[in-house]
């Protein structure tokens, strides 16, 4: 049976296991955005928490994702479900890019230009909204990009702790040596990282003002 | 009290200094009357800038007490203050992600007029500088000359009609033509409007042009206040290097 073949056959269970992947990533990256965005905000109010919370995220970073799946899986609440362990996963990686990028983002923006913003009456929270949010959006989507790209991939290996996704096909393809059903994970692992890529960058042209 | 005379900014005894101990401003005292120009000449470093942060309370003092409409800043709401008092600054800090229509209406927005009313308020503004608002209404701050910029900074400045306007060095990044243009319209904006108008230069000629007083400032000290009359004749050696270097840039260029 061809590769191709072997997809038509088995549509059902691909777009099934996507449609979890996609579940997988997206709720893990709503959470990193929701934490990692105030928490980029809070540091550049608090730059002295920067550089310990930006080298505690680094940290998690470096630890190797089937690790990482490992330790929580103890963890009381988390461990009792294989997603719930594993979303919490994707976000602690999810994080850094997102609140690097927001920090730097916000650090970068011309001083002259906030300056101008509090000397003309703006309240701390119009000037952030305003005036800040606007002018590092860019930088901050692109974090966001970075972060879902990196999630996607990391999220294949979720299917180790039977947290469902395209990893499923990949690991069972290992395990049978057999490479069209490795493909079946991979191919619309790749498409979907492409295709989320592709829409963040959409959003992103749309939210950035033009340079 | 002649009203022309009334004090409106009033600096007590002020100083102010840094965390690190660096004292950038020490023992001043000076005041401002309604409807002046007051320039503050220096070199940079002289403490000019720090004086005018401390007038729409950007920056505190250590010690001693600013005053304006007789209230000192601390007993002031600093965004009812900042919204009382319009800000120019060098390179003019327009938002670069605002047309020049939202730049403009930003104080009045803050305010919350109705929007028809911060309309007309944008072209009488941009009227008032001299640039046709149906050509740059629409247009970002990366699509206007240097000059431009400036003027949609004043313009910006004086949208919510504030009685005070503090310039930072205004049009110190502009071409030497286009500086002298603008500063003559600025002059005669100054008539119309009657503002009391504190504007720091490092520009001798600009302090002399535009000041009906001149606070000249050496190393966070005050030097003297002077009428531009009384400044070119001013005993005080400091004022004396100012006079002479206006002088000689006089014969050189005469812009």
């Amino acid at each position: 049976m061809s590769t191709l073949s072997f997809f038509i056959k088995n549509q059902g269970q691909i777009l099934q296991l996507t449609l979890e992947h996609l579940w997988l990533v997206g709720s893990s990256m709503l959470l990193a955005i929701a934490v990692g965005l105030p928490l980029g905000i809070l540091l550049t109010r608090r730059r002295a928490l920067s550089k310990p919370v930006i080298g505690a995220a680094n940290i998690v970073q470096t630890i190797p994702s089937l690790a990482l799946f490992g330790f929580l899986l103890p963890a009381p609440w988390l461990g009792e479900r294989a997603d719930r362990l594993a979303i919490t996963a994707l976000t602690l990686y999810a994080l850094l890019p997102v609140i690097r990028n927001t920090y730097t983002g916000i650090l970068g923006v011309d001083p002259g230009v906030r300056e101008a913003a509090r000397g003309m009456g703006m309240t701390d929270g119009q000037v952030l909204f305003q005036v800040e949010l606007p002018l590092a959006m860019g930088v901050i989507l692109a974090g966001v990009r970075v972060a879902t790209v990196i999630t996607v991939g990391v999220a294949t290996i979720a299917a180790a702790i039977g947290a469902g996704g395209l990893g499923e096909f990949i690991f069972r393809g290992v395990a049978m040596v057999d490479n069209r059903v490795i493909l079946a994970g991979a191919i619309p692992a790749a498409l979907l990282a492409l295709l989320l890529d592709l829409l963040l960058g959409l959003v992103e042209r749309k939210l950035t003002y033009a340079h | 009290m002649n009203e022309a005379q009334e004090t409106v900014i009033e600096f007590r005894r002020v100083s102010f200094r840094l965390a690190n101990e660096h004292l950038l401003l020490s023992d001043l005292s000076l005041s401002v009357r309604r409807g002046e120009t007051l320039t503050l000449l220096g070199r940079s470093g002289s403490g000019k800038t720090t004086t005018l942060k401390l007038i729409n309370r950007m920056l505190e003092p250590s010690t001693g007490e600013v005053r304006v409409e007789g209230r000192s800043t601390l007993d002031w709401d600093p965004i009812r203050l900042r919204r009382s008092i319009g800000y120019v600054i060098q390179e003019a800090g327009l938002f670069p992600h605002f047309t020049v229509e939202r730049n403009i209406g930003l104080v009045p927005q803050l305010e919350r007029w109705a929007p028809e009313k911060i309309r007309a308020r944008v072209h009488e503004m941009l009227a008032l500088v001299g640039l046709p608002p149906e050509r740059f209404l629409s247009r970002y701050p990366r699509e206007l000359s240097g000059g431009q910029r400036q003027r949609v900074g004043v313009a910006r400045a004086l949208a919510g009609d504030p009685p005070f306007l503090l310039m930072d060095e205004p049009f110190g990044a502009l071409d030497p033509l286009t500086r002298v243009e603008i500063q003559r319209e600025f002059r005669a904006l100054q008539e119309r409007l009657k503002k009391t108008i504190v504007f720091v230069t490092h520009d001798v000629r600009e302090a002399l042009l535009l000041g009906t007083r001149i606070a000249l400032l050496e190393e966070g000290r005050l030097v003297g206040i002077y009428t531009p009359g009384e400044f070119l004749h001013a005993p005080d050696p400091i004022a004396a290097t100012y006079v002479a270097a206006y002088r000689a840039g006089d014969a050189n260029s005469n812009l």
